[in-house]
């Protein structure tokens, strides 16, 4: 295990910023592993640390195969995390909104551009993302659907679902897209939770990426077998929105079972506690998202339902 | 009249509103819409709005069409000092065109386009964000060039940037509303968190000179109508902050600046050094300047019109 240095930068008040890396193996770039980018990515930045020790021990081990390259990077983001931000501290401004990045424009800019310079030729990418709506997750696989068709690859993580998602004009900026024009096969993986540190579904991740390396001939660890991925398209989900304000009482969570029309949650009054609405499911099917706050807005959308 | 556009309950005893107010002339002459308040840290088009809801409304014989003011695109965002829309990572100005049921701001950005999209004009008011100050300009997409430039060049303003076109920008409202035919431009001025009165008024009498052109307004424009330089990308160089540290401008915004002209020192109070001392690299007018003083290595400095 070598640590790297990708992105140095002195601050006006603070010690420097830095952006490190781990590089395990040598040779072909096989694998990268991009971790928390926004300062309350803890679950993600839990899983790369993870990823870091166990990765050390397997080179330490000769489990590594001959001629591969892996390179993690926990965090891009720690100046926001240390302080409770979720983007950058100075502008607010959200260095996943910034690839490929331009090494002479703005401080995120900059950041993006450092990241992307030494990530962009690997074979294959991960990175460890966040939704921007607050919610939870099945565990589960995103592709940004462009020409190249990598959802084989996104299989051998052995997750439950693969999603493959139409790009929308703000997933031109973002790195899973932006690796992929650059030829990274690259997946987005959703690791249930994000300024929380969920044990279960933090494990299943980086089992999730263990099995990736293994099916992939990058480490000779035997993996335990995972699920035959489904792969979900848009038009699988139906969007369940609050039909009003309210305190969120939560029946369903993600992964359960849910019958047509089954209350899935009820929209309680915050000053009497009467129930205003219930949210019924409007499918048979599975929960795959939800809102996570207690409180919610009228046309937020509380459920995604597969 | 004052109409709301779109509500939603929130939490606790209270609604999210966004709201207008429709001013009807006689009849004929199309229809205007004054937008702002999309980013809630951008105040410079408050002014405006006030300065055209007072003044119509006293010279309503003279208004041929509908002229809809829109303060305040994000009213939560401007009420509580957010740039974004409270509760969501997206920048408002990249979910355009919305979608009917998908989330709230969605919904919030679908009934906007809904309400505008029968509009002959819209005219979408930004200031820059609280680090910039920025010289009145129109910004324009070079695929809508063609159309709209003549129109930008009625407001008033110093300048017109036609800017490349950039897929992340189709999600804007400007964009959407071009797409629908309504004749958009983007102004940006001043700088956020203020209110510039000079620059408010200057695009008041902009505004009404372009409803003059276009047969919306019969009465007076005040002032003399000045045109705007018209700006491709590359005639724009940016500076950008060498290092981090506490910048100290040392020149304004429209000044202008002959190659190595001092724009400003970058300085540590820490040490009392001079830690950069950002030059112009080649003669222009200065077009942006830096407002807040904290930088980090990149920060925007300046940008400079070339000559």
């Amino acid at each position: 295990m070598k640590k790297i240095k990708i992105f140095s930068m002195k601050s006006p008040y603070r010690e420097a910023f830095h952006i490190s890396g781990y590089v395990f193996g040598g040779g072909e770039k096989s694998v990268a592993i991009v971790g928390a980018m926004r300062g309350d990515e803890v679950q993600q930045q839990f899983v790369c640390s993870q990823l870091v020790r166990i990765l050390g021990g397997l080179e330490r081990d000769g489990m590594l195969a001959d001629g591969k390259e892996i390179l993690v990077i926990p965090s891009a983001n720690h100046f926001s995390m240390n302080i409770g931000k979720r983007f950058w501290p100075m502008d607010n401004t959200d260095i996943n909104r910034m690839f490929p990045g331009y090494d002479q424009g703005e401080t995120t800019q900059r950041i993006a551009s450092a990241i992307f310079e030494r990530i962009k030729d690997y074979k294959s990418g991960i990175q460890l993302a966040s939704y921007h709506f607050a919610g939870d997750f099945i565990l589960h696989v995103r592709v940004i659907k462009t020409a190249i068709d990598i959802s084989g690859g996104a299989q051998m993580f052995g997750l439950p679902y693969v999603y493959i998602k139409q790009p929308e004009p703000f997933d031109t900026v973002m790195l899973n897209y932006n690796w992929q024009i650059w030829d990274t096969a690259a997946y987005s993986i959703y690791a249930g939770t994000t300024d929380t540190i969920d044990k279960n579904a933090a494990k299943q991740t980086w089992q999730a990426i263990i099995r990736f390396l293994s099916e992939s001939g990058i480490v000779r660890k035997e993996a335990a077998p995972g699920f035959k991925s489904k792969i979900l398209y848009d038009s699988d989900f139906t969007t369940v929105s609050a039909p009003c304000a309210g305190i969120f009482y939560q029946l369903k969570h993600p992964g359960g079972d849910v019958r047509r029309s089954e209350t899935i949650a009820k929209i309680l009054d915050p000053y009497d506690g009467s129930v205003l609405s219930e949210i019924a499911s409007p499918r048979d099917g599975i929960i795959f998202f939800s809102h996570s706050k207690p409180l919610i807005m009228e046309k937020t959308v509380a459920f995604w339902v597969i | 009249m004052i109409q709301t556009i779109f509500s939603a309950g929130l939490p606790v005893d209270e609604k999210l509103l966004i709201q207008k107010n429709s001013i009807r002339g006689h009849g004929g002459g199309g229809r205007l819409c004054v937008v702002t308040g999309t980013h809630g840290d951008e105040l410079e088009g408050q002014y405006v709005c006030y300065l055209l809801s007072e003044f119509l409304q006293r010279n309503i014989d003279k208004i041929h069409g509908t002229i809809d003011i829109y303060p305040a695109l994000n009213p939560l965002g401007i009420d509580s000092i957010t740039r974004g829309f409270p509760g969501f990572d997206l920048d408002m100005n990249r979910i355009f065109p919305g979608a009917e049921n998908k989330s709230l701001s969605d919904s919030a950005a679908f009934q906007i386009i809904d309400d505008i999209k029968s509009a002959d004009f819209a005219i979408d008011i930004h200031a820059s964000n609280i680090f910039l100050r920025e010289l009145p300009q129109a910004r324009i997409n070079v695929n809508t060039a063609d159309s709209l430039v003549r129109y930008a060049e009625m407001l008033n303003i110093d300048l017109v940037w036609v800017h490349p076109a950039a897929t992340v920008l189709e999600s804007t409202l400007a964009h959407s509303l071009n797409s629908l035919g309504v004749k958009t431009i983007v102004v940006e001025m001043g700088v956020g968190m203020r209110i510039t009165p000079e620059y408010g008024v200057r695009l008041f009498d902009g505004i009404l000179n372009l409803m003059k052109n276009v047969g919306i307004y019969t009465g007076e424009v005040g002032g003399a109508i000045s045109k705007p330089r018209i700006v491709d990308g590359d005639g724009v160089a940016f500076v950008n902050a060498e290092k981090s540290g506490v910048f100290l401008p040392e020149k304004s915004y429209g000044n202008h600046l002959d190659e190595g002209d001092v724009i400003g020192r970058i300085v540590s109070p820490l040490t009392g050094a001079t830690l950069s001392v950002a030059k112009a690299l080649q003669p222009g007018l200065l077009m942006t300047i830096r407002a807040y003083p904290i930088v980090y290595e990149g920060s925007l400095l300046a940008r400079i019109v070339k000559d």
